[in-house]
């Protein structure tokens, strides 16, 4: 997120002009998700999420990695274990609270740099228009061709397992439908009469591009990508699930979701943990998403 | 219509050239030189340097490609590393059992999504409505992997109900033997097709409802099964594109249910290859899925345009 962010803000700050967005539009925002009960809530799921993992060295009870054969598996509650043990002995909790820091970084670094790049592909390819156009966009029907799913564990199937891998591969799913949201979007814009005025004017295409077509198309190509980032957790947990991604013995919620297979007979309860914090924090996202849109009155 | 159909065509075969040279590359990013990728590492030298003739991997890799390409049109996709027989029988065999997973898929996750979605529509802003966005919510938000093992909980580990793993015995029949095998994964498989249909269907239905032609009908007092006839009847062209991906999707991306169950599809012939690093199987299974994709991908197309005249693209 702060990628994005000091982006926008080196760009406004080296263009004094700042961008122009009438100041009603965003009070209104902020009214209307203040109005929004479901998102008010979820933000804040989100939050206390964000800080019980950012902070979890001070907050985890035990050593995440510290294992012991003699307490393997042990139930909730189990000598001061607030959630019992996994397979190898170590602190569900605190596994938990760690896990959630690989499972929210490989969800969100792969659609920030897919906005990244596919969006600025995509206002490029909308704003040029021509072979430019054509080129990118014939481009990304290739990647289209593929069901995202299979995609991603192609890719990363081939680089091997790794962090850094699984960040690739997501990403590389991610680009292209950010690029087609980019693209349909700018050329809506770029079609109206005032950019056609503003050109008419004598504007150059930096000036059209930073004054009139970036402040009416970031918005709603930032709602797409929120929307994806529910996916990217579950298609990145669902990597580490694999083998892929994250390697033991670190913890990562898919990955502690598949080394906990073989207890679902003896410690079922224990077992879903994982899971539940993936769903928790893909249902969040995608409600948060959605909260957004409509406050921030986006269609497509 | 003629004119379009092949020009739709024409257009799929370089998406298909593309999508196989994505499928080639896969050999190439793999880390190492791409010759230890093909053959196991314990051939003789003469052997390898064979090999690598016959691939033409001593060549620049266009002529690589080419050689590789035509290879692939003959149906042979290479041997796998692991067990040395040719991946294209196995693949067959795998995706068939893969197709009998998604198309129950499919079948639970249509129909679910079609009710739900229409429900939702019919009964706008009252509590059948937030129930129905309720589970499509849940349904696109669910990691699979996960309902899966939590299906295996309740159905196989306390109930006793139902098998945990595997497709039953042998060749697949459609019995009571090796249906009870199939239930749980197709449940789980089904539950993202029904909330991303049930979206669709509340959006699509919603938006035909507030057009004036609705408003025209309701006005010269047409019943319910009338109005009825009239929604569907705009609706099928989006619905029906959109069921056509997912079934794509289901095809090629049941990698992770195939997984959690052992069903022992493409998806499993993907994860047992991931985990033995067998890169001739990934691409082989890849480029088969994706190349069912462009031809789904196709069909979806001349058939929405068939029915509506209105989609067709220039």
């Amino acid at each position: 997120m702060s990628v994005i962010s000091s982006q926008e803000g080196r760009l406004s700050g080296r263009n004094p002009p700042p961008v122009v967005v009438s100041p009603g539009y965003w009070k209104g925002v902020v009214r209307r998700v203040s109005r929004d009960r479901v998102t008010l809530i979820c933000g804040a799921i989100l939050l206390v999420m964000l800080l019980i993992i950012l902070f979890a060295p001070l907050l985890a009870p035990f050593d995440p990695l510290q294992g012991s054969t003699g307490r393997r598996l042990k139930p909730v509650g189990w000598q001061g274990h607030l959630l019992g043990t996994d397979e190898l002995g170590r602190d569900m909790l605190s596994r938990l609270m760690y896990g959630g820091r690989y499972s929210w970084f490989l969800g969100i670094a792969p659609v920030v740099v897919a906005f990244l790049i596919g969006g600025g592909l995509g206002i490029t390819a909308g704003f040029a228009g021509g072979k430019v156009n054509m080129l990118i966009m014939r481009a990304t029907d290739v990647f289209y061709a593929f069901p995202s799913v299979l995609l991603a564990v192609a890719i990363s199937g081939a680089l091997g397992p790794g962090i850094f891998n699984a960040i690739l591969a997501l990403t590389l799913v991610f680009i292209p439908p950010m690029i087609r949201v980019s693209e349909s979007v700018t050329t809506s814009v770029r079609n109206l009469d005032y950019v056609e005025a503003a050109r008419a004017t004598g504007a150059g295409s930096r000036r059209l591009v930073r004054v009139h077509v970036l402040p009416n198309v970031l918005g709603p190509i930032f709602v797409y990508a929120t929307t994806l980032v529910s996916v990217s957790m579950i298609l990145a947990s669902g990597l580490s699930f694999l083998g892929l991604g994250v390697k033991p013995p670190e913890a990562e919620w898919g990955l502690m979701l598949n080394t906990l297979r073989t207890a679902i007979y003896t410690q079922p309860l224990l077992a879903t943990l994982p899971g539940v914090c993936i769903f928790t924090t893909s249902v969040c996202f995608n409600l948060l998403s959605d909260g957004l849109r409509s406050a921030m009155d986006v269609r497509a | 219509m003629l004119l379009y159909i092949v020009r739709r065509v024409a257009y799929a075969i370089p998406i298909a050239l593309l999508v196989s040279l994505v499928c080639f590359m896969l050999v190439h990013i793999a880390p190492g030189d791409p010759i230890d990728s093909i053959v196991p590492p314990d051939t003789p030298k003469e052997a390898v340097e064979q090999v690598r003739r016959e691939y033409g991997l001593d060549k620049p890799l266009p002529v690589q490609f080419a050689v590789w390409l035509s290879h692939v049109v003959q149906g042979d996709l290479g041997r796998s590393i692991a067990s040395r027989r040719p991946i294209a029988g196995d693949l067959m065999l795998a995706s068939g059992k893969t197709f009998v997973l998604a198309v129950t898929a499919a079948t639970i996750g249509f129909s679910l999504g079609v009710a739900l979605g229409s429900l939702a529509a019919f009964f706008q802003g009252t509590w059948i409505d937030r129930l129905c966005v309720g589970f499509a919510v849940a349904g696109v938000s669910v990691p699979h992997y996960w309902l899966g093992m939590v299906m295996v909980i309740i159905f196989s580990v306390l109930l006793a109900a139902l098998p945990a793993m595997g497709a039953g015995p042998s060749d697949w029949v459609w019995d009571w033997v090796h249906i009870r095998f199939l239930i749980l994964p197709a449940i789980t498989l089904s539950v993202i097709p029904a909330g991303l249909i049930t979206r669709t269907v509340r959006g699509t239905v919603i938006e035909i409802l507030n057009q004036d032609f609705i408003t025209t009908l309701r006005g010269k007092g047409i019943r319910r099964s009338g109005l009825l006839l009239h929604v569907v009847k705009n609706a099928a062209p989006t619905v029906l594109a959109v069921m056509g991906l997912q079934f794509g999707y289901l095809m090629g991306g049941s990698i992770l249910v195939e997984s959690v169950f052992s069903w022992p599809g493409t998806g499993m012939m993907l994860n047992n290859a991931i985990f033995r690093r067998d890169i001739p199987v990934i691409q082989g299974a890849t480029l088969v899925l994706a190349m069912f994709f462009v031809l789904l991908n196709l069909i979806v197309d001349l058939v929405q345009t068939a029915i509506d005249p209105r989609m067709r693209r220039t």
